[in-house]
């Protein structure tokens, strides 16, 4: 499909197209894949949407959606589109504050929920947030004690639709053919580092024109298997699983339970994914988690092969030659090794893989691209509908985001920051005209990322633009830059990189519990705690490395020569959204960390060799709880 | 309310004692339908013996059992109990260790499934469909207690907090009239508390079963049950809701020591 048109109207052609032959979606239930055909689909968005019309839903009208990944929520935000209403997709992990001020901003009439969790949470926002005046809910389970009117069973809804459409007949399609390409498709609430969310006001001509450019980009067909299982509300999943569905026609597979992702991936054999980067790390810690349990002689295969698949893609990538002894021990460790790991995986069938959202570590990336699985880089905002710049097939660079994809213009300001023209592109923040202003001009956007254009035409994404600073001696200091080649490490969890204005670099670093743990365990050190954990000597230890390899590399980079890391610390604590010191898409609040841990910066930039913390930590019930801990500091050795 | 209805379950005068020791004396009380009731009491008071009656593993000495209006023939055995509908869990977790939790909650099925071992294993016609429609009830109960991620897992591997949950799963399989809980929070740490306090809820709301479980902490009791049962060195002592046990001073008593 290449002309553009409102989703419903999409939906309408998909049914009439592949009718009951072809699955639209499946969702694992009871143990089993049940599938939904585009008939299906069209059917069930039919009922819910004349169900909300009989209630009352007039053309504009915005439907918060919130829960795990259900092809419920999908139709739900579907049949509101039908009607010529927004859907707001949210955060399923959001907490009250967050949700109060989207459900608040964003004038939400109508809400629908995945369970009683989130139920629960709407309801209990209700009375704060008068715009909002009905909440659906998909599973009825623990929901029998709920008297509310407001209150209504998703399939309640269709059944009053059901017998609406008796009545009015013609009011669906008369409804669909109203939709206009300007109308609103969605508003995506970003996360957002600094101050609150902004809601991005993406039409359906931005949303579809994006999907069609990856389409068209990747030769996707209607044969595709996808995993709906990123976050609704992040613009990745929305213009996958619900955009580039629709526009291709391909099924996006719902997982039972966040809990059985890897295991109902692996059933699915899907043939495109794409994850963050934070994924691919869990990944290949779990990989190598496993591998150290493994027998002896397939750890050994394993690391000796991983060690030609490693030779091998670094030839790929800089595009030489792979010598015969070489290629040929390469096919055996793809009988061997590779392609048993890539099924484990899941990833037997995956044609293409993206990773987005954040910078990945190049080590991190050619492990698995490695593995023969073609993953590409690519780089999107929230504002572009997630369409910028993406590899091409054979053109990789670990180091970069790729080319512009064809109909994206993208400039570089005079400061370093990227400006992007993409058919993606939003139209504005709702309801914020003043940051719309500041990152919409003639048709480009700010992305506020700091990157430049290599001289194979690639686009080099750095830091944020205003992360981006200098030591006191005028070296550059690109803190995330540091702290991914730290995260690389299986042991490290997250990083926080301090030295702007100062002279040198120093960092905080959270170990990652899981791994660290199962170190410790093989090794026999005893300990009781996280806390307790991460002050052990021996893991001291264990990070000096990893912070030494840092080092080295960045050594080796006459830019970023001056940026090592001088001395560390470890954390006492898991840096963790519910305190504000990381986003729920995991980016680091470098101004709020500053501020909370001003003690523990400036002891790293003393001349001491430990600190005294006494921190207050939230659980997830609201119940706060002291840690008092002492804080050793390392120096690290640079090069 | 309760008088008004017909008990579930009466027990009458039973006693029971094992050499010298008199494990219950004389003890009485009735299980009315869709309730949720805890027999609570210090160590050694009787209450896993009491469960022990009820479903069939000791014979007591004197006083019957009368389940469903129907009086309970002397000596019947366990198994023969369990078909006229009442399930356990036990205190000390009795799971087959090396079968998958699918595997053991599979088992609690077992009591409803006709064929039998030769046309189960050709897993043809009636037996092919038999299984299927067991193993949709028993994805029902998986989705019902929330432990899809470990359906293929081995029970034995399981976290103890888990191990009980797919015990809890194995019982409501049975799709019981009465569901007899021993200790099923014994062990656990309080979010693991709250969630199986809110299963024994829903499975009493949502499912309609009827519950008698033993519990050692007061708090789960008294926020989940409607009525208790008293026990002390195999003597009744109290019996009523939550709120007119507490104030029961035998009970104070029997907790608190004398003065």
């Amino acid at each position: 499909m290449t002309e553009a048109k409102p989703f419903p109207q999409i939906l309408v052609e998909n049914a009439e197209k592949f009718g009951d032959r072809k699955p639209a979606m499946r969702e694992k239930d009871y143990g089993i894949w049940q599938t939904y055909t585009w008939k299906d689909y069209l059917d069930q968005v039919r009922d819910f949407a004349l169900g909300l019309a009989s209630l009352g839903f007039k053309r504009g009208d915005k439907m918060a959606i919130i829960g795990d990944n259900r092809p419920q929520l999908y139709w739900g935000m579907a049949a509101c589109q039908c009607l010529g209403g927004v859907p707001v997709p949210l955060y399923q992990d959001a907490i009250e504050k967050e949700l109060h001020y989207i459900l608040e901003h964003s004038e939400a009439k109508w809400a629908l929920a995945e369970d009683q969790e989130q139920s629960d949470k709407l309801l209990g926002l209700k009375n704060e947030c008068p715009n909002l005046e009905y909440i659906f809910y998909d599973d009825p389970k623990g929901m029998r004690n709920y008297t509310e009117p407001f209150l209504m069973a998703f399939t309640k809804v269709q059944e009053m639709g059901r017998k609406f459409g008796q009545e009015n007949p013609d009011y669906f399609m008369d409804e669909i053919n109203k939709g206009q390409l300007d109308d609103l498709a969605i508003i995506a609430y970003t996360s957002g580092t600094t101050g609150n969310p902004k809601g991005v006001m993406l039409p359906h001509r931005s949303v579809v024109n994006a999907a069609i450019g990856f389409i068209q980009f990747e030769d996707l067909t209607a044969d595709e298997e996808v995993m709906a299982y990123l976050p609704m509300a992040w613009i990745g999943d929305h213009i996958f699983s619900y955009g580039m569905a629709m526009v291709a026609g391909f099924v996006a597979n719902c997982p039972e339970d966040t809990s059985t992702v890897v295991h109902d991936m692996r059933e699915i054999g899907p043939t495109f994914i794409f994850c963050p980067p934070r994924i691919w790390e869990n990944w290949l810690t779990q990989v190598m988690i496993k591998m150290e349990d493994a027998a002896w002689v397939k750890r050994k295969m394993f690391h000796f092969f991983m060690n030609v698949a490693e030779r091998v893609e670094k030839l790929r990538i800089a595009r030489q030659p792979v010598p015969a002894s070489l290629s040929f021990l390469y096919r055996l460790g793809r009988f061997l090794v590779y392609a048993p790991l890539k099924d484990n995986l899941g990833m037997r069938r995956v044609r293409i893989a993206y990773t987005a959202g954040e910078a990945i570590g190049p080590e991190i990336f050619e492990f698995f691209r490695s593995l023969g699985i073609n993953l590409k880089q690519l780089y999107g905002m929230t504002e572009s509908c997630a369409l910028v710049s993406i590899q091409k097939n054979d053109d990789i660079d670990s180091e970069t985001v790729g080319t512009p994809v064809p109909g994206v213009d993208i400039k570089i300001s005079e400061k370093g920051e990227v400006l992007y023209k993409s058919p993606g592109n939003f139209i504005g923040y709702y309801k914020n005209p003043e940051a719309t202003e500041e990152t919409l001009e003639d048709g480009y956007v700010h992305s506020g990322d700091a990157g430049y254009m290599t001289e194979r035409g690639h686009l080099k994404i750095i830091d944020r633009a205003k992360d981006v600073s200098k030591l006191t001696d005028g070296t550059l200091f690109a803190p995330k830059y540091i702290e991914n080649k730290l995260k690389f490490s299986p042991y490290i969890k997250e990083a926080v990189a301090h030295g702007e204005g100062r002279d040198y670099v120093a960092g905080f670093i959270d170990i990652d519990y899981g791994a660290v743990g199962n170190w410790a365990e093989r090794r026999h050190i005893p300990y009781t705690s996280y806390t307790d954990l991460a002050q052990k000597p021996q893991v001291y230890d264990l990070v000096y490395e990893a912070v030494i390899r840092v080092n080295k590399s960045l050594s080796e980079d006459e830019r970023l020569k001056g940026a090592q890391i001088r001395r560390f610390l470890l954390l006492h604590k898991e840096l963790d959204p519910d305190d504000g010191e990381i986003t729920r898409t995991r980016k680091v609040r470098r101004r709020f960390i500053a501020e909370k841990y001003g003690d523990l910066i400036e002891a790293l930039y003393s001349d001491k060799d430990s600190v005294k913390v006494d921190a207050v930590i939230t659980y997830e019930d609201g119940r706060k709880a002291n840690i008092k801990a002492e804080l050793a500091i390392r120096d690290a050795e640079t090069f | 309310m309760n008088q008004q209805r017909e008990p579930l379950l009466q027990v009458e005068d039973i006693s029971i004692s094992f050499g010298g020791l008199q494990a219950l004396n004389k003890v009485s009380f009735q299980v009315f339908p869709r309730e949720i009731m805890a027999i609570i009491g210090p160590n050694g008071a009787g209450k896993t013996t009491m469960l022990n009656v009820i479903n069939g593993v000791y014979t007591p000495d004197t006083g019957r059992i009368v389940f469903e209006g129907k009086e309970r023939p002397r000596g019947m055995k366990p198994h023969h109990v369990a078909a006229t509908g009442i399930a356990r869990t036990f205190q000390n977790l009795a799971l087959f260790k090396g079968m998958t939790t699918l595997g053991n909650i599979m088992v609690g099925r077992t009591q409803k499934m006709r064929s039998n071992i030769f046309s189960q294993s050709i897993y043809w016609g009636f037996s092919q469909k038999e299984e299927i429609r067991h193993r949709e009830a028993v994805e029902w109960i998986i989705d019902f207690l929330e432990i899809e991620n470990i359906r293929k897992q081995p029970a034995g591997m399981l976290p103890y907090g888990l191990q009980k949950r797919v015990e809890l799963a194995r019982a409501l399989a049975a799709e019981p009239k009465l569901l007899l809980l021993d200790e099923p929070m014994a062990g656990m740490n309080l979010e693991e508390k709250e969630d199986i306090a809110r299963f024994i809820l829903d499975a009493n709301e949502e499912l309609d079963y009827t519950i008698v479980l033993i519990e050692h902490d007061m708090g789960v009791v008294m926020d989940i049950c409607d009525r208790i049962v008293v026990l002390d060195f195999g003597n009744k002592i109290a019996e009523g809701t939550p709120e007119e046990v507490k104030s029961n001073p035998k009970v104070i008593q029997a907790y608190l020591g004398e003065g």
